[in-house]
């Protein structure tokens, strides 16, 4: 076991209700430091209330943990110093200019020199020639990056993005993430939460959540090991309802459309070669081996956890655990 | 021939403005609030006819006559009598002080000088700075006067109220001789704008912070939450001084009010009046979801602010329910410091009472900003 100076967040039994909803049940986690740990699990599974806990914001239920060394129920403040955090909503001034966006940040933080670190993160973020314009004028892309670069004005050891590219387009989302790896080389920690599964290919670990709870964690390779799935592709002349033939065979858990085959995984690779074979003997279909892929893996595992916040008032659940 | 409203698309946009609607707990509350509010402050508690005003008597002479008049004004209902023996100094205090609407001076010797046949003169000295309050309740003292004159002058001295009363009476319209209604709505206003922009701005500056998720980034930084609340408040209570300023200018060269008291005086009065405002401010912001509702909320307690406070109707022609509202509210206190500081020169002592209690309701709003505060962070 490594000693826990690697680790820059370390949480045991991290549990968070809302009245007599369990938003967050039981998590515990391990983050190396210096490591891009992704986050995934579906909307409303509890990962902003977890990324909220991490750094202060929020006064867990139960359990216990570290943040960068710092103890999470008692040294929230010194956390706070330590961590940038990313929300998943813009949520700098959209009536400040850039430039007077990050110069209240700096300020917030004390920030010996503010002016000369100013022009610094403006040229490091490519803002400089922006940093006149209002905040709210800016399109998707480029507020991330002034999300970015403010909470990353203050030198942190920790960056918590919390979904930091929904609604971005794909080249900037691109160059974020560069810039994410980048940051991680130069010895940051990220912990980033996202739904795209591109991007919890360039995680060095992850963990998925589903309805407040820690269901896996470990780097992309490992998870797909220990999912335990087989897969096959699956192709066919007239596939129309073949996805739905195939959902019914035994041994078949999951059935997923790529392009124009069918993933086909199953946790029984006998029993799945034996139910596909039977459907290639009918004809006009092609089954050939396949290579189980994250988002078969996290796709299996939503399918498998129950919905146990499924009733009537499901949405205003979502709203509580996000907000 | 195309209909322009279709039925159904319309039904349908009826149909979700409904729902949204009902989803909008306080909004929807504020619409049944709102207009029953406004009923019973308006159907019920304005009484343009100001009823048991207080009233002191100065009693240079205890006779007969003088008893019948004041039993008089105590069975009327227009007056009551406070106190029927004050000294002179006392009643210039508390009339100063606004305890006291009127004062009767009864000279010495007035009932022999009546029944001599002198004529003697009665003082009446009123607080006029609010014109409306005082005009009915004078025209009531000498019809008063003159039927404790027919009651008590009976037998050889009934010839002397024949004709005319066999007294005069003299009134003294203090603070506004010349009943003008600017040198009290004036200051007033001062109450009402005040209220209105801190309640308003801050319930809405608060609420645009949470409702923008700025609040949530400002959260994670070392930024005490308490910084947050001071550093939102200090720039409002620069815009109420801004917005005295403005108002004492213009009192002075448009409207022409007297200030006949000490302006670092008033100006620390306000201070407790605008904080107090400010704690409201921001208790709505902390329950409103939106801008709007905090629109609402700071809307419902300004109603109450200008008709319950003796701004728009003489307080004390308000049903008892009404001023214990009334007496609740920091404008009501504000507005009698500040018409007490412009138009009667009251010092410190005199406006101490109402500022304690303008500080009692800051020290109450405030916690409630705080507490209420707190729990929204989590």
């Amino acid at each position: 076991m490594k000693e826990d100076g690697d680790a820059a967040i370390e949480v045991r039994g991290l549990t968070k209700r809302f009245g007599d909803k369990t938003v967050v049940d039981d998590v515990s986690l391990r983050v190396p430091r210096g490591s891009v740990f992704g986050f995934l699990g579906p909307n409303g599974s509890g990962k902003t209330t977890c990324l909220r806990m991490i750094c202060g914001l929020l006064e867990p239920t139960a359990g216990d943990g570290t943040c960068l060394g710092f103890d999470i129920l008692s040294q929230r403040r010194e956390i706070k110093r330590e961590v940038g955090y990313m929300t998943q909503k813009f949520s700098l001034y959209e009536d400040l200019t850039v430039a007077e966006n990050l110069a209240f940040v700096a300020r917030v933080y004390e920030m010996p020199d503010a002016r000369h670190l100013l022009q610094q993160t403006l040229e490091r973020f490519d803002l400089a020639g922006r940093q006149r314009q209002l905040a709210g004028s800016l399109s998707g892309g480029w507020k991330q990056r002034l999300s970015l670069a403010a909470c990353m004005l203050h030198q942190p050891r920790l960056l918590l993005l919390d979904e930091p590219t929904a609604g971005v387009d794909p080249k900037a989302r691109r160059d974020f993430w560069e810039e994410i790896h980048q940051l991680a080389a130069e010895g940051l920690t990220v912990l980033v939460t996202t739904h795209y599964m591109d991007e919890a290919e360039r995680c060095t670990h992850l963990a998925y959540l589903a309805y407040g709870k820690l269901l896996v964690q470990g780097d992309p390779t490992s998870l797909v090991q220990q999912s335990g799935l087989t897969t096959f592709n699956v192709t066919a002349r007239e596939s129309a309802d073949l996805a739905v033939r195939l959902r019914a065979l035994p041994g078949v858990d999951l059935v997923a459309a790529f392009g124009k085959g069918l993933h086909v995984c199953g946790r029984d690779a006998v029993a799945l070669r034996a139910a596909l074979d039977a459907v290639a003997h009918e004809g006009e279909v092609e089954v050939r081996p396949g290579r189980t892929s994250l988002e078969d893996v996290f796709i299996y595992l939503m399918g498998q956890t129950p919905d146990n916040f499924a009733n009537p008032s499901s949405a205003s659940i979502e709203k509580g655990g996000a907000s | 021939m195309r209909a322009p409203i279709h039925i159904t698309r319309l039904l349908a946009m009826v149909g979700k403005e409904f729902v949204q609607m009902r989803r909008d707990r306080l909004t929807f509350a504020m619409m049944a609030g709102i207009p029953m509010m406004q009923l019973l402050l308006f159907g019920f508690a304005i009484n343009q006819d100001p009823k048991h005003l207080p009233m002191g008597v100065v009693n240079g002479d205890s006779g007969p006559l003088t008893r019948a008049m004041v039993a008089g004004m105590q069975v009327s209902d227009y007056f009551r009598v406070v106190d029927a023996d004050l000294s002179a100094s006392e009643a210039t205090e508390q009339l100063a002080r606004g305890e006291l609407q009127f004062v009767l001076h009864v000279p010495p010797d007035f009932e022999r000088d009546v029944r001599r046949g002198r004529h003697p003169a009665l003082l009446v000295e009123a607080d006029a700075s609010d014109p409306s309050a005082t005009s009915r309740g004078l025209s009531a003292l000498s019809e008063i006067g003159r039927r404790a004159a027919r009651e008590v002058l009976k037998g050889p001295a009934a010839p002397l109220q024949q004709t005319a009363p066999p007294f005069s009476v003299t009134v003294h319209a203090l603070y506004n001789p010349e009943a003008h209604t600017a040198y009290n709505i004036v200051p007033g206003l001062m109450g009402v704008i005040l209220t209105m922009t801190m309640v308003m701005i801050t319930a809405l500056a608060m609420t645009r912070e949470r409702e923008r998720g700025t609040l949530e980034m400002l959260l994670s930084t070392p930024v005490r939450p308490l910084e947050v609340l001071v550093g939102k408040i200090v720039p409002y209570i620069v815009v109420a001084y801004i917005q005295i300023g403005l108002i004492l200018v213009a009192a002075r060269l448009i409207f022409k009010v007297p200030f006949e008291g000490s302006l670092p005086l008033l100006l620390g009065a306000a201070l407790v009046f605008v904080l107090a405002n400010l704690g409201v401010g921001v208790t709505f912001s902390t329950i409103a979801r939106n801008q709007l509702q905090a629109v609402q909320m700071a809307f419902f307690f300004f109603l109450p602010s200008i008709l319950l406070s003796g701004f728009m109707f003489p307080f004390r022609g308000m049903p008892d329910w009404a001023q214990a509202i009334g007496s609740v509210l920091p404008i009501t206190h504000f507005l009698r410091v500040v018409r007490g500081i412009m138009l009667k020169g009251a010092g410190w002592l005199e406006v101490a009472p109402e500022v304690a209690k303008m500080a009692l309701f800051l020290v109450g709003s405030l916690t409630a900003a705080v507490a209420r505060y707190r729990r929204t962070l989590d």
